[in-house]
């Protein structure tokens, strides 16, 4: 446990000294930021119009700024978090740095859980960018603060399955481009799989529908905790980091 | 303190050692020898637990890195080829992390990394970023990262590539005031470097063990006694080879006499000589008695280069004569 923090903080830190985390987190603030102000303005502006035309519309925050936003904080998670996982074990194998982790009395699995934790810390870093957006709707509204806390629960277990996978192609190579790129696509077509399955209903098609990622998000950013999704996200992080420790173990076979 | 035996790894096309065996004992400096590809960094990569070895075992401290690795790599510094260096850390906080690394306790940590700063000389760059460093530095710092938990044993890898020769000789002083409570393995092939400061080599040459001795055995062939080269010829036609031969080991002080050439009527001897005695004159006065001409008469020097050489030659010579077969059997397969 101790080793894992280590490394976990190790990683975090490196983040900060390199341009990374600013580049990540500003790019995310300035995209949130953007999505945030399109969303709040079309609220209003039918809140004023609904008023002078006299008619009374159900009219909710939670569900007509903050769901659809966090939902495209997800999708924007989706691009980012390449560079975040990118370099974790690709830039130690380029520097040799690989060699002093697996020659120090650590076990594989530390190695890759303190990373797996440190990029986790920057990906909560980069959603607190969404936090001050949201903030400023509870300072001048009353939205329910229950369904937001779920929905990014669902973020946490998304990004943290996203991040999983990031961290096993980062081990399969020395070339943090290729890291990135293989991320990225592999993500992509996650995300891309309930495409598949929209006027589709058989066996097949939700067999693929339920390896989306995003479909699995939906009920968070309702607000609903269905287990289903939770053992969905918590497996896919299982698996991923398993995955990664067979990889490691086979830098030393492979060599 | 550390015992290989049968040690093999084998890659996909290549087998880069071959079934080694050798022992070293607490306490000394082992150099290990051989040209570029020769299988030295493989060696120290299964004795760092790195690599796993595909046949043969490996015994450090009395743990077995396939079984205990993690005791293993407790008892063990490693400097690798190119130090492990994270260049967006300063000299104080990568050894403050590697040292948690290696296990040692937080509060032991500051004086651990006082102490290393001051016996590698780091102390003038401690709050620089390891990514402006200079090689020597460089060098320097991994090596620091490689004692901070006092390891039983030492693993060096061209521990003094790069640097320049003041720093060699600190980095040997340093050595050699290690030695005695650790055990260190230095990979090197720069001969000097060995002659410097170790007390053992072991020779490898592709893959293959070539010899296992101590300095001093290699070296006094090389001070203590002399080696001759000598031209001998008859004043009409060829002296019988095998008679001046038999002459010359009737010489005093004569150790072993090796026939190395006969051309055109001439005889070419190399002549060593048991330590401490000067046979020049002799030589030249029996062969000079026994009606023959002396047309050569010459100091060899027998450096640790020669015997090196000599042996990694032999090496190549027999994997040669192997090479044909092989080119034969891709053809076939062809």
């Amino acid at each position: 446990m101790k080793n894992v923090l280590l490394i976990c903080f190790k990683e975090f830190k490196s983040y900060f000294v390199s341009p990374i985390a600013y580049a990540v987190m500003a790019l995310f603030g300035l995209i949130f930021g953007f999505g945030f102000y399109t969303a709040t303005r079309d609220m209003v502006q039918l809140g004023f119009r609904a008023q002078m035309m006299g008619q009374s519309q159900p009219m909710s925050v939670n569900e007509q700024v903050i769901r659809p936003l966090l939902g495209f904080a997800g999708t924007i998670a989706l691009f980012l978090i390449p560079m975040i996982t990118m370099r974790l074990v690709a830039e130690e194998k380029r520097n040799g740095t690989i060699e002093l982790l697996l020659t120090s009395p650590l076990k594989d699995i530390e190695i890759i859980l303190g990373k797996w934790c440190g990029a986790m810390l920057l990906y909560l870093c980069v959603l607190g960018m969404s936090v001050l957006n949201i903030a400023m709707l509870f300072m001048w509204g009353k939205p329910d603060l229950k369904p937001v806390l779920v929905a990014y629960l669902g973020l946490i277990l998304q990004g943290g399955c996203l991040l999983a996978i990031g961290t096993f192609v980062s081990t399969t190579t020395k070339n943090q481009i290729v890291a990135g790129g293989v991320t990225f696509f592999v993500s992509l077509l996650l995300w891309l799989l309930s495409w598949f399955t929209a006027f589709d209903t058989t066996a097949f098609a939700s067999v693929i529908n339920y390896l989306s990622i995003v479909t699995h998000m939906e009920n968070f950013s309702k607000g609903v905790i269905d287990s289903k999704d939770v053992v969905f996200y918590l497996s896919m992080i299982f698996f991923s980091l398993f995955l990664t420790s067979r990889s490691m173990e086979s830098l030393r076979w492979r060599a | 303190m550390i015992r290989v035996e049968g040690l093999t790894k084998r890659y996909a096309r290549t087998v880069a050692v071959d079934n080694i065996s050798f022992q070293v004992e607490k306490g000394q400096i082992v150099g290990f020898l051989g040209p570029n590809g020769a299988g030295k960094t493989t060696t120290m990569r299964v004795l760092t637990c790195f690599l796993p070895p595909t046949a043969g075992t490996a015994n450090v401290a009395g743990f077995d890195v396939l079984e205990n690795p993690i005791e293993v790599k407790r008892r063990i510094g490693y400097l690798p080829e190119t130090p492990p260096l994270y260049p967006e850390m300063e000299v104080i906080e990568y050894l403050r992390f590697v040292g948690q690394l290696k296990g040692i306790s937080s509060g032991d940590i500051g004086k651990r990394v006082d102490d290393v700063v001051e016996r590698c000389a780091v102390g003038d760059v401690r709050t620089r970023l390891i990514g402006k460093l200079s090689k020597g530095y460089r060098q320097r710092v991994g090596l620091a990262q490689a004692i901070i938990h006092n390891p039983d044993v030492l693993i060096l890898d061209e521990p003094t590539s790069g640097l320049d020769p003041k720093q060699i000789i600190e980095i040997r002083e340093l050595l050699k005031s290690l030695a005695g409570e650790h055990t260190i393995i230095l990979s090197t092939h720069i001969l000097s470097e060995v002659e410097q400061s170790c007390e053992q080599v072991i020779i490898i040459s592709q893959g293959k063990l070539v010899a296992i001795d101590s300095v001093a055995n290699l070296t006094n062939r090389l001070r203590g006694s002399e080696a001759v080269a000598l031209e001998v010829e008859a004043a009409g036609g060829s002296p019988n080879p095998t008679e001046v031969q038999q002459r010359l080991e009737q010489v005093s002080g004569v150790s072993r006499v090796m026939m190395k050439d006969s051309k055109n009527g001439r005889l070419t001897f190399e002549v060593e000589s048991l330590q401490g005695r000067h046979i020049r004159a002799d030589l030249a006065r029996m062969v000079v008695t026994s009606g023959w001409n002396l047309s050569e008469l010459r100091a060899v020097g027998l450096s640790l280069e020669d015997i090196f050489l000599q042996l990694t030659a032999t090496e190549k010579k027999a994997e040669e004569s192997k090479e044909p077969a092989a080119k034969q059997d891709e053809g076939a397969k062809k």
